[in-house]
């Protein structure tokens, strides 16, 4: 007999993932709107943004309903804790996606031909972090988690180089100030998508870490005692 | 928030036993095919205020109440109100478990039969019915003729509540009904009122205020004979409106 | 100090110890010496034969069966009443109620009369005025047949005397009944009634027993109630009627032990008729408190 309880939690997880890929479309469409410099675009990322804000708010009061009212413990309560992180760093992406998708349209709308440097594979790598990050929560894969914590590093690195090179930009050519301005904040913002993805990692790990160690602690109780 | 309708209300109800006034003026409305809970610190009056419902207090000597209890519009006190079958329509789960030392079959047949039903297989029937209602029927349908006092704590609650199920109440109240029971077997009642409000209007009377938060739709904070406060279980639990209430849930109490 | 404390304990044990013992020696003796005297008198021929020559030889079988039939007519006088008084008492009465209390100071003032007022109460009610009143309705006093004492009046007589037992017995068993069956049944919608027919009375259906078995082995025993309102001494035939007299087993060896004409001979049939009462009496106290037993073990449960 399944419990009641047991059906909210599923239906709190699933929640969840739809979220996460309402802000993966988001994020996705944003960054779009920078190649193909569609206006239309933008508009949409601002409808599904506030999508995005009603779901976490529909998240938001699902846990405090869960903790309220069916007191979880151990496993169950670190997947709601889990789940009320998570649902925090989607809406901030979901809101650098907002971001983006303004400096993009900025950009649209004073047209030069500058390049857009190392943006494309700064897009690319975060995009695929989100989509690992979310996977690992659906199918609670510590080593998929722990793999996204490690090209944190990367973006970093990328934002740093978009910085210089945006100022070298800038200081070649005065005219680039305001576009060579959008870029960094696109750079920045990716950079904080990136760091927002790898908390979600680590709710991933904080949630799986413990059966691991108690996996480990039972192996040692059923060593023979010396 | 469904509108569902109201099944019992009381209106400005007092009960006093002799000189002591154990309930103060409680308005209250009970919705139907929903769980209320009523909680609240011992002595607080919650017990009392349950059995002004089906006037299981009528057994107690000197009581008397005040005021009006309407269920279905009808006041449940008033002086051509047949008792007994009001009794039929409120049943009442106690505390500790109370089946006749009889068997399984016998102790659910019981209230059938006292009504008159004689007929064998619409007894076999009614057993079957509420024993499966009850969540019980599995474990013990190949040995119904055994003693129910055989039975685990938690199965001779349930078996209890089968017994009240096969008399057709329309309403169950439910006087502290796992108080006695270990979690296990507490979880499988909470599961079965639960699976009840979809036939019946269940009141239940908790002194575990997690059990109240798990299994109510409607929470009713009593302390010292007056009700403090009545809402939402939701928001009774994250954001009540008086101190007192908030006092009491977290633990902050005398 | 520990060894003090010691030494008043030991000495409190010893003392009460001995007490008991000299209680159970007491007893045995009695018992012995009665058995001893009667016990090579109890041949089956006594106890199924007719008392001959004097009360010298013979049998006590019309005497056993005087026991008998007035035991069992005194259970189903007294039993049924008693147990519905307790009923009431228990079940009905509000515990203030003016007759409620007025029937238990009557119940405790009965206990507590001797057997012998019971005795000149049966003779002048129930024989004297009832009988005579029952002779000049039916036969318009000419014939004097419920005027006189009988099985019917010595029985009815002894049914008040033991009425108290019944009613306390009862009272008790039906107060072991837990009240949250009570309750359980009053919730599911069955009157008082009904409750009291079909939860507390099986429940308590034992201690009923119990009741009806001490009275009768009170009844058995006790003597001085049947002197005037029914027992004799011999009579040639076994009573047929309820308006016959009766031999019974007590009666009979008090007789014999003080009246008889000669006293000596018949000693060892009196021992006999004793021990046989006794043997009778301890079977019904030992069944009650058989089922005594069982009713704790089964309210443990």
């Amino acid at each position: 007999m399944e419990r009641r309880f047991e059906k909210e939690i599923e239906s709190l997880k699933t929640t969840l993932i739809k979220m996460g890929s309402v802000v993966e479309d988001n994020l996705s469409m944003a960054i779009q709107s920078l190649f193909e410099e569609k206006i239309e675009l933008a508009k949409k990322i601002v409808d599904g943004d506030e999508r995005i804000n009603s779901l976490e708010i529909e998240i938001d009061n699902a846990v405090v309903d869960i903790l309220a009212l069916k007191q979880p413990v151990a496993t169950d309560l670190r997947l709601i804790l889990a789940v009320q992180k998570i649902n925090n760093d989607l809406e901030r992406i979901g809101d650098h996606a907002v971001n983006i998708a303004e400096s993009a349209v900025e950009l649209i709308r004073t047209p030069t031909n500058e390049p857009l440097l190392e943006i494309p594979r700064m897009a690319d790598i975060t995009k695929a972090m989100l989509r690992h990050a979310l996977d690992s929560f659906i199918l609670v894969d510590p080593q998929l988690a722990r793999s996204v914590l490690e090209r944190d590093d990367q973006i970093d690195k990328l934002n740093r180089e978009m910085t210089k090179k945006v100022i070298g930009l800038i200081k070649s050519d005065a005219r680039t100030v305001e576009s060579g301005i959008d870029l960094i904040r696109i750079s920045r913002n990716l950079e904080r998508v990136a760091d927002l993805t790898t908390n979600i990692a680590e709710e991933v790990i904080f949630l799986t870490q413990a059966r691991v160690v108690k996996h480990h602690a039972e192996e040692k109780s059923k060593a023979p005692p010396n | 928030m469904t509108q569902n309708g109201l099944k019992i209300r009381t209106q400005s109800l007092s009960v006093f036993y002799g000189a002591k006034q154990a309930i103060k003026n409680v308005t209250l409305d009970i919705r139907v095919n929903d769980v209320t809970a009523l909680i609240g610190p011992s002595g607080c009056g919650k017990s009392t205020y349950l059995r002004a419902l089906n006037r299981m207090n009528d057994l107690i000597d000197n009581s008397r109440i005040e005021g009006k209890v309407m269920l279905d519009d009808v006041n449940i006190y008033d002086e051509n109100v047949d008792v007994v079958e009001l009794r039929k329509r409120v049943g009442m789960i106690f505390q500790k478990s109370n089946p006749f030392p009889k068997s399984i079959y016998d102790n659910v047949s019981y209230g059938p039969r006292i009504n008159g039903t004689k007929n064998k297989s619409a007894l076999d029937e009614i057993v079957e019915r509420c024993l499966r209602h009850a969540a019980l029927w599995d474990e013990v349908k190949d040995e119904l003729h055994k003693s129910a006092l055989a039975l685990s704590g938690g199965q001779q609650q349930r078996l209890c509540i089968a017994r009240a199920l096969a008399v057709n109440p329309e309403v169950l109240l439910m006087d502290e009904p796992a108080s006695a029971l270990d979690p296990i077997a507490t979880a499988k009642i909470e599961e079965l009122i639960y699976q009840l409000k979809e036939y019946y209007t269940i009141v239940i009377v908790t002194h575990n205020m997690q059990q109240a938060a798990r299994v109510s739709d409607l929470t009713a904070f009593f302390y010292l004979g007056q009700l403090i406060e009545y809402d939402e279980t939701k928001k009774i639990f994250t954001m009540p409106k008086e101190k007192q209430t908030e006092e009491y849930i977290t633990g902050r109490f005398g | 100090m520990k060894s003090k404390k010691n030494y008043t304990g030991a000495l409190v044990v010893g003392i009460t110890g001995l007490c008991a013992a000299a209680v159970v020696a007491l007893v045995i003796i009695v018992m012995a010496n009665i058995a001893s005297e009667g016990a090579p008198k109890l041949t089956w021929e006594f106890l199924t034969g007719a008392p001959t020559e004097g009360m010298t030889s013979g049998g006590i079988f019309p005497a056993i069966m005087g026991t008998f039939l007035l035991v069992v007519i005194m259970s189903i006088a007294g039993v049924p009443i008693g147990t519905i008084t307790a009923i009431y008492l228990s079940e009905y009465a509000s515990s203030k109620s003016v007759l409620a209390r007025l029937i238990r100071f009557a119940v405790n003032t009965l206990a507590g009369v001797p057997a012998i007022v019971f005795g000149l109460f049966g003779l002048g009610f129930f024989v004297q005025f009832v009988g005579r009143g029952l002779d000049s309705l039916f036969t318009g006093d000419v014939e004097l047949r419920w005027g006189q004492p009988n099985i019917l009046w010595a029985s009815l007589t002894m049914a008040l005397l033991t009425l108290p037992v019944v009613i306390v017995s009862v009272e008790e068993a039906i107060r072991t009944v837990p009240r949250e069956l009570r309750e359980a049944s009053l919730a599911l919608g069955a009157t008082k009634w009904q409750t009291i027919r079909k939860v507390v009375i099986p429940n308590s259906f034992t201690g009923i027993l119990t009741g009806g078995i001490l009275a009768v082995s009170r009844g058995a025993g006790e003597v001085a109630p049947i002197l005037f309102t029914g027992a004799a001494y011999f009579l040639p035939h076994l009573p047929s009627a309820l308006s016959d007299q009766f031999m019974e087993l007590g009666y009979h060896v008090y007789i014999m032990a003080t009246q008889s004409p000669d006293v000596e001979a018949t000693r060892g049939i009196q021992y006999a008729t004793t021990l046989v009462l006794l043997l009778l009496t301890f079977a019904l106290n030992f069944s009650a408190i058989f089922l005594r037993y069982r009713i704790r073990k089964r309210s443990v449960a």
